[in-house]
């Protein structure tokens, strides 16, 4: 049998294989990861094909030490990825901060399960969504793609390495555990299809120290001088000047972090995600993302058989959070639906964000919410005009 | 000769960042010492400067990273051993160091200290031991001796340290090696070795930490702790059982030093495959 | 100090090195290691202090041509701050 990098072609994927062939189609060659349900199956995958496309799979001991060592290779300049779920992720944060601080490129790929804590480990979930972007300490900004398909999580996981090697900065893929498990049609391209974008690099060849974090006035990147390439760099998760010394100043910490979130959010708009779906004249806008959305277009194509005018605003980007999305279109709706398997976290946002009424329907976790659910809610809106919780 | 002449410069310059000079270890403080073998040893040996990298954690030991002229990755409490394993197997031609502290790479970082040892990674571990969290002003640690007096042990210490080269023998170091601050030509000869070794290279390094463990322990400079390790240390020989390597100061034990162990482990390598495309 | 039961054959040919101390003040922290473990006692603490406040060492009077460029305070220095270089005899 052939190996090949690129699986060309269209399969009956797995949704973790599915992300796992993202990866590597993207160019990931580093993998240290530690098992957890509901993602083991990316760590089992990419364990049978690293060694067959040259890269590096890692089982490390712990989540600690397997996002401490995806940013080391990151360092040395590979695309470097994990896996993990909820528990895990918690465990990750402390050096996900450092990610940011040392603005090192990263995939963070999270299963999301029933939780907090052990939780349901075999059953879906939404509720790391804010964990996602406040979970570490500090003021700071990633980015974060829901997929809502196998599909998604081959596309989205390209695009994750593609946005995290542009940005220089942690990016996170929330996906759960139904996405994560269902088999599904994935379409894969040719090799030559797929982008990959390079990591910025400094203009100039080694020749004394360099102000490795002097970030581009345009973007507020700076270039990345990976290791053993001649520049001698200093990276530290101390507050640090544009060489990367430590310069533990009230001036330069405020400077260096409000960088660090103005860099994506002034990107905000390259980094969105969404998909609509009967939003040009709906009154009622589902607002929904991974696999409650499917529950959700099924619930908009009920109500609008019964001639309500609802739309669903899948979200596919959830970090930053797409407040431009808001303003525009959907801006004329009456009221927002928010579905989500969680006890109302994206519907925060989404009530930051709009002035008019935001219904929720949520559940904890553990199992899709079903369409009727959402329907239900639509109907309420529609008809008995609910004021927002 | 002379008197002493005023200069500005040191000949060991090019290999640390000079304008971050003076540090900011205490006076007496074996650090620094540390830090100028490994200079030396970066110079004897045969690899370039641009292929040496060095990784550290949380700690006064940790600042390392700050001043020597390489490639410098300054991490997270106890995760520079995983951060420096995926940075090695991304680049394999480097020579990867990590350098850091007792209680950053023993305690919070025990666990990835013997999964690296036991997986022989290809890297060279200078741990700088000086009994206690110098950093965060002198508290107890895994390596603080028993019955010894910290900042959190004001009634002396009720726990036993571990015993390091017996832990990394037992986790399956490739090499194992305790000296001193003192012992200055053998810790450079030793990080030559253990850059030379193919697999898990531990050198662990005593030094005096006179403002933290030294003040709580009628240690008061660190001048009092170097003759301490005069008077003490003891060559290491095969005679000597792993579980004597232990340091107990409170009675009169003798503080092994020396080469402890040096054999021929398969370091560890990521699986490759032969592609058919 | 020649004290052998037979004169070495090669006694003309041995020489003793001859070093020079060089010291970077402002970066010394008068630690006192250097002092301490010369093996001539070439060094002893001065009344001059950096700009920190530190004492310096000096070279003892009457030891300056006893330095051997043993280097031990070289490479024992914490502070990359003393180091000696050999003089041509």
């Amino acid at each position: 049998m052939t190996r090949r990098t690129v699986l060309t072609g269209t399969h009956f994927m797995h949704g973790d294989h599915a992300c796992a062939e993202g990866a590597i189609a993207a160019g990931c060659r580093f993998f240290g990861g530690y098992p957890i349900t509901p993602s083991t199956e990316i760590a089992e995958r990419l364990a049978r094909r690293m060694p067959e496309v040259g890269g590096v799979f890692i089982q490390m001991e712990d989540e600690l030490g397997s996002i401490a060592s995806i940013l080391g290779a990151s360092a040395a300049g590979a695309r470097a990825m994990t896996a993990t779920s909820g528990p895990g992720l918690s465990l990750m944060l402390e050096n996900f901060g450092l990610g940011v601080m040392m603005e090192l490129p990263i995939v963070l790929v999270n299963i999301q399960r029933g939780s907090p804590s052990t939780g349901l480990p075999t059953l879906p979930g939404q509720a790391d969504v804010m964990q996602a972007k406040w979970g570490s300490h500090g003021d700071y900004e990633i980015i974060a793609y829901a997929p809502s398909s196998p599909q998604e999580m081959f596309d989205l996981t390209v695009l994750a390495f593609n946005m995290a090697d542009r940005y220089r900065v942690p990016v996170v893929l929330l996906a759960d555990e139904v996405i994560g498990h269902m088999v599904e049609r994935v379409v894969i391209p040719p090799a030559e299809a797929i982008e990959h974008w390079p990591r910025k690099k400094p203009d100039e060849s080694p020749n004394g120290p360099l102000p490795i974090f002097r970030p581009d006035p345009e973007d507020l990147v700076p270039p990345l001088a990976h290791a053993g390439a001649g520049y001698r760099v200093h990276f530290s998760g101390l507050t640090h000047n544009e060489y990367g010394f430590p310069a533990m100043s009230p001036d330069t910490h405020h400077q260096l972090v409000s960088r660090l979130v103005e860099k994506i959010q002034r990107a905000g708009p390259d980094i969105s995600r969404c998909e609509s779906y009967g939003l040009d004249d709906a009154e009622i806008v589902v607002v929904a993302f991974g696999c409650t959305a499917r529950s959700a277009r099924q619930a908009v194509d009920l109500a609008r058989r019964e001639g309500i005018r609802a739309g669903l605003l899948r979200l596919i980007s959830l970090w930053p959070f797409p407040d431009h999305l808001f303003s525009e279109g959907v801006g004329r709706a009456e009221a927002f639906v928010v579905a989500e398997m969680n006890l109302g976290q994206v519907r925060r946002e989404v009530t930051r964000v709009v002035s008019q009424p935001v219904i929720g329907v949520h559940h904890a976790g553990g199992a899709m919410i079903q369409p009727a659910a959402i329907l239900n809610a639509v109907q309420e809106v529609a008809h008995g005009g609910r004021a927002a919780r | 000769m002379a008197v002493a002449q005023l200069v500005e410069s040191h000949p060991l310059d090019p290999l640390i960042r000079a304008g971050r000079m003076p540090h900011i270890w205490c006076p007496g403080c074996g650090i620094g010492i540390v830090m100028r073998c490994f200079a030396t040893a970066i110079l004897d040996s045969g690899i370039p400067q641009e292929k040496h990298v060095v990784v550290s954690g949380i700690g006064c030991t940790g600042r390392v990273a700050g001043y020597m002229e390489l490639d410098s990755y300054h991490t997270t409490h106890g995760r520079a051993l995983p951060f420096a394993t995926g940075l090695k197997l991304a680049q394999p031609d480097l020579s990867v160091t990590v350098f850091s502290g007792d209680g950053d790479l023993v305690a919070i970082g025990g666990n990835h200290l013997i999964h690296a040892a036991r997986r022989n990674i290809d890297l060279t571990v200078i741990c700088v031991n000086n009994f206690n969290y110098g950093m965060t002003g002198g508290q107890a640690g895994p390596t603080t001796p028993f019955g010894s007096r910290a900042t959190t042990a004001p009634y002396g210490n009720p726990e036993l340290p571990f015993n390091l080269p017996f832990l990394l023998a037992a986790s399956g170091a490739a090499f194992v090696s305790r000296w001193t601050s003192l012992h200055v030509r053998q810790v450079i000869r030793d990080i030559g070795l253990a850059f030379k070794k193919p697999g898990f290279a531990f050198v662990e390094v005593l030094s005096p930490c006179p403002v933290g463990y030294g003040k709580s322990n009628h240690l008061d400079e660190g001048l009092d702790e170097m003759n301490l390790y005069r008077e003490h240390c003891v060559l290491y020989d095969e005679t000597v059982p792993f579980d004597a390597l232990g340091i107990d100061l409170s009675q009169n034990r003798p503080i092994y030093v020396g080469k402890i162990v040096d054999r021929d482990l398969p370091p560890f390598q990521p699986v490759r495959l032969e592609s058919e495309t | 100090m020649n004290v052998y039961g037979r004169t070495p054959l090669d006694l003309g040919a041995m020489r003793i090195a001859r070093g020079q101390v060089f010291l970077i003040p402002r970066r010394c922290k008068g630690c006192k290691i250097c002092i301490a473990f010369c093996p001539q006692q070439v060094l002893r603490e001065s009344d001059a202090v950096n700009a920190v406040g530190y004492h310096l060492p000096e070279v003892v009077p009457g030891k300056e041509n006893s330095c051997v460029h043993c280097a031990f305070c070289t490479m024992v220095c914490p502070e990359f701050a003393i180091f000696t270089l050999e003089v041509a005899a």
